[in-house]
């Protein structure tokens, strides 16, 4: 499963458990817009570490949060190897 | 105080000691043999108003001066098993460490201390101990980080909680053991209850193996036994307790949440099961025996019992004649506050006429700004059926600053293929019964989770 592919299985995993209600995943979508709060993205990013390896969040200080689901998605491809 | 008033745990032996004894794996010492033999090579003399160092290498030979040295030496310290060497120097100068009884005479050669007088097993000797003052006893904290705090007590003190434990004539003594160390204060507590209260002990040794040891405890008849619930979580999933029959169970030390009360009372339905409140700081505060986690709020306030207690702040308050009565040291802190209550650090919240303790103050997890005790998380999942303990820790996170992770040992007889239902059950409980930011993110299942030399489960990263 590609990295993208993961990413929105982890998102819609934990909008199940927060009873959280997506609207559809699209890379234009704000973070804010899925109505997850930032429990939510906490837990996402740290099973996102564990499941890739990696955590584009803390990795450098410059790396800013995403605005978009194509950010956040994009932070995760660009981790270089 | 005339020397006539004072009393020191010889004087606490009483007559009927020839069925009484003290034993570890090796060695079987009738008490009576104290009256008349030394294990200090009649040399207790020597120890006459000093400042003693007590560090054995085993809980046999320690238990066994401390009855020599009480009443003789000025100040008495126990030093625990796990101390680490590199805070003996300060201990020694923050006691005023004038002396030390020991069995390892070569590790105290360089320390600084002139008299090292070496134990051994009791001899016959001309020359045992004399009660002539009320000595001392230091104990040492279990904190996990730093140099362990030096908390001063008194043998009145240390025994204030043990009433009515004699056996009538007739009845059979009590025989006592506990998992924990006796120079630690709950270890202390019922060696103290097997010495003043009639009984013998049966010592625990931290290199026999689990089963071993609680054949041991059978065959040697123990009627009484204490522990941490992690002591006990750890009895229960071991498969080892056959044959092994206690009429009074106890724990103390930590949380006893309800998921190991029930299982210690399905192991033992004919015992008494007890869980108590103790700290080396405040002593013993109360015993609970309704079966139940938490305690009465009727236990609360002051002039009620043998222990005043109050809630400020979230934290349990306790004020006795069974606390210690200082810190000791260069840079002690005040034990209590200037109403005379220690301040515990133990969190209690109160629901439904029954305070329940939800967690240590220092331990607090912080999701986000919002405040979570491991414990609470680590009852509801002990919760479950197949669950034998957990840990509930934090793990950092670049947006809430932690989030709540758990770490869970299945019982012996949990199928691991069954793992993931588990884990949703575990979760699902959870959700219905904590706030969201308490809920674990993830649940990792452990083989075993490591408890401290004190028996407490290790905490190291809370």
């Amino acid at each position: 499963m590609s990295v993208r592919l993961r990413i929105i299985a982890a998102i819609k995993q934990i909008a199940e458990e927060q009873k959280v209600k997506l609207p559809p995943l699209t890379d234009e979508l704000t973070l804010h817009e899925t109505g997850f709060d930032s429990l939510a993205f906490a837990i996402l990013v740290a099973r996102l570490e564990d499941d890739l390896g990696v955590d584009p969040f803390t990795l450098s200080e410059e790396v800013t949060f995403p605005n978009t689901i194509g950010d956040f998605i994009g932070a995760y491809e660009n981790v270089p190897a | 105080m005339s020397p006539r008033e004072v009393f020191a745990l010889r004087d606490h032996l009483g007559t009927a000691l020839t069925e009484r004894s003290i034993s570890d794996p090796r060695h079987v010492v009738s008490l009576a043999q104290l009256a008349t033999d030394s294990c200090l090579g009649g040399r207790s003399g020597e120890l006459d108003g000093r400042s003693v160092l007590l560090a054995t290498s085993g809980q046999l030979l320690a238990g066994l001066a401390l009855i020599e040295i009480d009443g003789v030496a000025r100040r008495m310290l126990l030093c625990p098993p796990d101390l680490k060497p590199e805070h003996l120097a300060s201990i020694i100068a923050d006691a005023g460490i004038d002396a030390v009884v020991t069995d390892e005479p070569q590790r105290f050669a360089e320390c600084g201390v002139d008299l090292v007088i070496t134990v051994g097993l009791p001899q016959p000797s001309t020359a045992t101990g004399q009660t002539v003052r009320a000595t001392e006893w230091l104990m040492l904290t279990s904190g996990t980080s730093g140099v362990p705090k030096i908390v001063g007590h008194t043998l009145d003190g240390l025994c204030g909680a043990i009433v009515g434990d004699s056996p009538a004539p007739g009845e059979a003594i009590p025989v006592w053991a506990t998992f924990y160390d006796i120079r630690r204060y709950g270890g202390l507590q019922i060696f103290l209850r097997a010495i003043v209260g009639g009984g013998s002990m049966v010592l625990s040794d931290p290199g026999e193996a689990l089963a071993d040891h609680i054949a041991r405890l059978a065959a040697r008849g123990v009627t009484h036994i204490s522990g941490t619930p992690s002591h006990w979580r750890k009895l229960l999933m071991s498969g080892s307790i056959e044959g092994f029959r206690p009429r009074y169970v106890r724990l103390s030390g930590e949380i006893a949440d309800q998921a190991v009360l029930d299982g210690l009372k399905r192991a033992f339905p004919d015992a008494s099961i007890g869980h108590a409140y103790a700290s080396t700081e405040a002593g013993v505060g109360f015993a609970v025996n309704d079966g139940l986690e938490g305690f009465p709020a009727t236990l609360l306030g002051e002039g009620r019992g043998a222990v005043d207690m109050k809630v400020v702040d979230g934290s349990l308050r306790i004020r006795s004649k069974r606390a210690a009565h200082a810190y000791v040291g260069r840079a002690a802190a005040e034990l209590t506050d200037g109403d005379g209550y220690v301040d515990t650090g133990d969190m209690v919240e109160l629901r439904g006429g029954r305070y329940y303790f939800v967690g240590r103050r220092n331990g607090i997890i912080n999701v986000g700004g919002l405040k979570v005790h491991p414990e609470e998380i680590e009852a509801v999942i002990n919760g479950h059926p197949e669950v034998r303990m957990s840990r509930a820790k934090s793990r950092r996170s670049p947006i809430t600053g932690g989030i709540v992770v758990a770490e869970v040992v299945l019982t012996a007889d949990a199928d691991p293929m069954r793992a993931d239902m588990v884990r949703n059950q575990i979760l699902a409980e959870c959700r219905t019964r904590l706030a969201a930011h308490k809920v674990p993110a993830m649940i990792r299942f452990v083989a075993a989770l490591d408890v401290t030399p004190a028996g407490k489960l290790a905490r190291t990263d809370a």
